[in-house]
């Protein structure tokens, strides 16, 4: 039985709260048990066309020819889509907030990068005659050698997997071929250390599974308007990339969702309704893109495999000096959300512990698998299931009870986090005393009389006095946006950015910079943003109660792209 | 892609009217998931045929009709013994459609029921032949070319004890098999004689095992021997990689399996 | 290719339509006929979103061909209210929280419904056994189970 109790956070409860605690029924559940809730396919049209894709078999290919005629021909079918009857062939779903260069087109042209990957899409009649065409459409492919694994893919010589990155690594804040995180200094930290503790975690992809497929249904409405009844978890983020890929103005587009039947993060990038809208406009017809489970299961996007490196310089008394991450997404062919997944989980790093030297160098690294996209934790289930394995390893090589090691290492409401944030409302050591408590575990005095709100800050809540820094991984002649230039300037409208080569400098080397110019700052705030172009330093550590009135506007603007996928 | 559905009145009929073009459907669970999926033939046959339904008592035996279905099965007086097998198969749903006929041609992991047909030893009536019931063992592996079964008859064992079914999956209480073990163990003064255990999903249909008949032949069902069968249990099996478990983990748990149906036989 | 016209009874009420050859139960229910209340999870059989009873067994809509409910009684989850009086399972469903997308519901509630037609005081078991077919995502099925429980008991909370 779980109490919720009183002491914690007692400065910030509310307590005229109306609903939690008893029980109460879901605004939407008399829909759901008469079955008249209304999903995106719950909605008739006359003459309504079915859209089915023409897959690659192949995880990478080259596209000779791709021949429709016969398919054209067949019974039933109305028009074939190719790459390009698409008016913006190429995308990248967080070009809209300005991030990322485009790298996925919605049906290729040139290549496939990944076994599922559309290249045409037949609209029919019925939707057996739409699949009976799709088996008569002959694509002339060039197998080329392909690539699955993260480390396979960035070693020299690999197959370039997405044309746009070419060393298969996403670039960072145009700058840099993974993401940094540098907090004091690991290395003269492991010198110092009792114990070196390293580890290799690696977690496969995962399928969010929701019980309706993905899909869209698009109708030609009045005033030259388009209808789409679309199953997305993020209708603007859906709106806004139909509106590029068919490059008409969002205003002649009504997109009607909100009732999904399940997502998990799997409907947050969906290429549905630009392929329907497309169906509807070019048949002037009803047109539904649907998957059916089998593609759910192929071709959408799941949470990405992760593997995970961390070394840790570990004290006698079991406290953990320094902690050293690398970590390589796979983010399959194309960017969609794992780039953004990366910047989160940086932010989380080296998760709610309190360790004076944190470094990490994480890459988003293409392979020839499923793009990956959103699930629940996302950006962090991964690395926290690695950062737990290796907490239960450090407790082993010091030989100290797993929950009295995390007790000791656990973070303080006042400690300074690896991000640059005070931490607050922190709340891990009382968790574990309840662990400990209802699993029978006898705790240490010590960890028995900790506190997350007393020995916290002071000089917890410091930034290190030094921070080694380094140009390692640099890239230059990219532009991925302006992201990193951001700073309170407005955002650059979505362009679209050539596929410029880019080269990378031959040795990495170390080259000692003031801690303002830290390349790391994820998901930062925007006075903090701004403050990484100038030489002022970070602000100092705030106390817990000051920073609750803080604005946080930058932060808000990543918080929106994780809100997404509650659901 | 289907063009047509027929509807004939005997099964007879039914089988003249196939061909290369043309699938047969009972239950339609397997059948109509290729249909679905646009990748099956142009013709659809099913038959309306009554005596499809029947389920006739016959001193030791049952004559079961093809499209007998499993919740049929379960629920039938007679047939306690086949009520574990039939119970096993899919939800509740797919037991209210699936059928015994179709059950023998379900490619693997699929068959539970046919693996207990094959450890009872049934014969197979095909349609439109006057010839005798075939044993389903040759059925099994000439399914494809056979025709279409009209019933099957079923000896009904003298103790309930002598028929053991287990079926391994991953998912409880609904789930594909791992593996599934049917063993029908007739015994005489506390001796088994003629032994007949069958595996399924071991290999690219029902199989027997006969080196475990071999070794429980003639013998009590004691620990000595269940553990022998058990040592032997996959020989002679070819079990296949699919999502649900490698052939190493096959090899590897069959004889566990194996032993524990035996051992549950043993306490009867 | 000819459609075939289907006479069946729906709900209660005679209902005909025409199907495509070798159209299934789901496809035309749902657009045939009219009835969005049965789903599409999978059309494998192994979701259960789509169940519905015939002759008041259950059958999933997407693995049976629609000719085959020619002249039979086929109730979905849109049937269960009796004009504006919800079915007690559906009560049941709404006071113990059994649904959060909702999409699995109306065939959770007809493998439900099937149950308690034929065993009105099913034990825990029972009950999931019934609804063994029917995959939810999102709920975790306790709470699906103690509605049916519920609803058996004759009280809407568990
Ligand atoms: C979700 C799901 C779960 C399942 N779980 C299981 C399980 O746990 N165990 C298991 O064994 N199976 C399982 N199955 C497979 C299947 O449901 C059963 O094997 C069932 O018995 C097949 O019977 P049917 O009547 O539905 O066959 P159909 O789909 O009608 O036919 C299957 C095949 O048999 C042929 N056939 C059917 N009847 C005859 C006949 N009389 N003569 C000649 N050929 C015939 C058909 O032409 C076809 O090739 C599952 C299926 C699904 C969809
Ligand atoms: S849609 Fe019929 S079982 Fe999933
Ligand atoms: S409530 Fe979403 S699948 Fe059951």
């Amino acid at each position: 039985m779980i109490e919720f109790r009183k002491e914690f956070f007692a400065d910030e409860r509310d307590d005229n709260l109306n609903e939690v605690g008893k029980p109460t029924r879901r605004q939407d559940i008399l829909g759901h048990v008469t079955g008249r809730s209304p999903y995106f396919d719950d909605h008739l049209f006359d003459g309504l066309l079915h859209i089915r894709c023409v897959r690659s078999p192949h995880h990478h290919a080259r596209i000779r020819r791709i021949d429709i005629a016969e398919a054209q021909s067949m019974p039933g079918v109305v028009r074939v889509l190719v790459g390009r009857d698409v008016p913006r062939n190429l995308n990248t779903l967080l070009s809209l907030l300005d991030f990322g260069i485009d790298d996925e087109p919605l049906l290729a042209e040139t290549k496939v990068a990944y076994k599922g990957e559309p290249v045409a899409a037949i609209i029919a009649e019925t939707e057996a005659q739409a699949r009976a065409a799709v088996a008569r459409v002959r694509v002339d492919w060039d197998v080329r050698p392909h690539v699955l694994d993260v480390e396979e893919a960035i070693k020299p010589g690999a197959p370039v997997v997405c044309e746009v990155y070419q060393t298969n690594k996403f670039i960072y804040h145009g700058k840099y071929d993974h993401q940094k995180l540098r907090y004091g200094d690991v290395e003269a930290a492991f010198a110092r250390a009792d114990h070196i503790v390293e580890g290799r975690y690696q977690m496969s992809p995962i399928e969010q599974a929701p019980i309706e497929t993905c899909g869209a249904i698009a109708a030609p409405e009045v005033n030259d308007r388009y209808v789409c009844y679309t199953s997305t978890q993020a209708l603007f983020f859906s709106l806004g990339t139909a509106a590029k890929m068919l490059t008409m103005p969002s205003n002649r587009l009504h997109f009607i969702g909100g009732t999904v039947g399940g997502g998990f993060g799997g409907k947050v990038d969906s290429l549905h309704e630009p392929i329907a809208i497309l169906g509807a406009m070019l048949t002037g017809r009803p047109c539904k893109f649907a998957w059916d489970r089998e593609e759910e299961m192929q071709v959408g996007a799941p949470r990405g495999a992760e593997r995970w490196y961390i070394k840790d310089g570990v004290a006698r008394d079991g406290r953990i000096l320094a902690r050293k991450f690398t970590g390589y997404f796979d983010s399959g062919a194309y960017t969609r959300l794992s780039s953004y997944a990366i910047i989160k989980g940086v932010g989380h790093l080296p998760g709610p512990y309190t360790i004076p030297n944190v470094h990490a160098d994480v890459y988003c690294v293409f392979t020839n698998r499923t793009p990956a996209t959103a699930m629940r934790g996302f950006g962090i289930t991964g690395v926290d299931f690695a950062i737990e394995a290796h907490m239960d390893k450090v407790a082993e090589a010091v030989g100290m009870n797993p929950i009295d090691l995390r007790i000791l290492n656990s973070y303080r409401d006042g400690d300074m986090k690896a991000h640059r944030r005070v931490a607050k409302n922190t709340a891990l050591i009382e968790c574990c005393q309840v662990v400990a408590d209802k699993a029978g575990i006898a705790l240490q005095a010590s960890s028995r009389a900790a506190s997350s709100l007393r020995d916290g800050g002071g000089e917890r809540g410091r930034l290190p006095a030094h921070t080694a820094l380094d140009q390692k991984g640099t890239v230059t002649g990219i532009d991925t946006g302006g992201y990193a230039r951001k700073g309170g300037a407005p955002g650059r409208p979505a362009q679209p950015v050539p596929m410029p080569g880019y080269s990378m400098p031959a040795a990495a080397t170390a080259a000692p910079r003031p801690p303002a110019q830290t390349p790391a700052r994820p998901a930062a705030t925007a006075a903090s943003v701004a403050s990484s172009q100038s030489t002022t330093p970070p602000p100092p550590p705030a106390q817990p109660a000051n920073t609750t009135d803080r604005p946080r506007q930058g932060a808000m603007r990543f918080s929106s792209i994780s809100g997404l996928r509650r659901r | 892609m289907i063009q047509s559905v027929e509807t004939h009145a005997t099964i007879a009929e039914a089988q003249r009217a196939m061909g290369a073009d043309a699938i047969y459907m009972a239950g339609g669970t397997l059948v109509m998931r290729d249909v679905n999926a646009g990748v099956t033939a142009t013709r659809i046959v099913r038959s309306s045929d009554p005596v499809l339904a029947d389920i006739r008592l016959s001193g030791d035996g049952v004559t079961i009709g093809a499209g007998v279905t499993m919740a049929m099965i379960a629920v039938h007086r007679d047939l306690t013994f086949l009520a574990p097998v039939a119970r096993s198969v899919g939800g509740p749903q797919i037991r209210n459609m699936a059928t015994v006929g179709g059950n023998l041609f379900a490619p693997h992991p699929y068959g539970d029921f046919a693996v207990a047909m094959l450890a009872l030893g049934a014969r197979v009536s095909v349609a439109g032949q006057s010839a005798a019931p075939r044993p389903i063992a040759d059925v099994l592996r000439e399914r494809g070319r056979i025709g279409l079964v009209a019933s099957v008859q079923v000896p009904r064992p003298q103790a309930p004890a002598d028929f053991g079914f287990l079926k391994a999956s991953r998912i409880k209480p609904k789930g594909v098999s791992v593996l599934s073990i049917a063993a029908y163990l007739p015994r005489q003064g506390g001796r088994i004689r003629g032994a007949r255990v069958a595996f399924g999903a071991m290999g690219p249909m029902p199989l027997q095992a006969s080196a475990v008949e071999r070794v429980l032949d003639g013998q009590s069902l004691d620990a000595a021997t269940i553990t022998r069968a058990a040592q032997v249990a996959v020989e002679g099996l070819d079990p296949p990689t699919d999502p649900l478990a490698t052939t190493w983990y096959r090899r590897e748990v069959a004889g566990v399996h194996l032993k524990r149906l035996l051992e549950r036989m043993a306490r009867g | 290719m000819a459609k075939t016209p289907i006479v069946f009874v729906l709900n209660g009420a005679e209902r005909a339509s025409f199907a495509e050859p070798g159209q299934n139960l789901l496809e035309f229910l749902r657009r045939g006929v009219g009835d969005l209340s049965p789903k599409y999870g999978c059309g494998q059989g192994t979701c259960g979103a789509c169940t519905v009873t015939i002759d008041g067994q259950t059958h999933l809509a997407c693995l049976t061909l629609a000719e085959s409910v020619t002249g039979r009684r086929v109730q979905t989850a849109a049937g269960l209210a009796t004009g504006a009086t919800l079915h007690p399972l559906q009560e049941a469903f709404m006071e113990n929280f059994a649904a959060q997308c909702g999409y699995c519901t109306p065939g959770m509630l007809i493998s439900a419904k099937a149950l308690l037609d034929r065993n009105p005081n099913p034990s825990r078991e029972e009950v999931v056994e019934a609804i063994s077919g029917n995959i939810c995502r999102c709920t975790g099925y306790e709470p699906i189970i103690e509605a049916i429980l519920a609803a058996a008991k004759g009280r809407a909370r568990a």
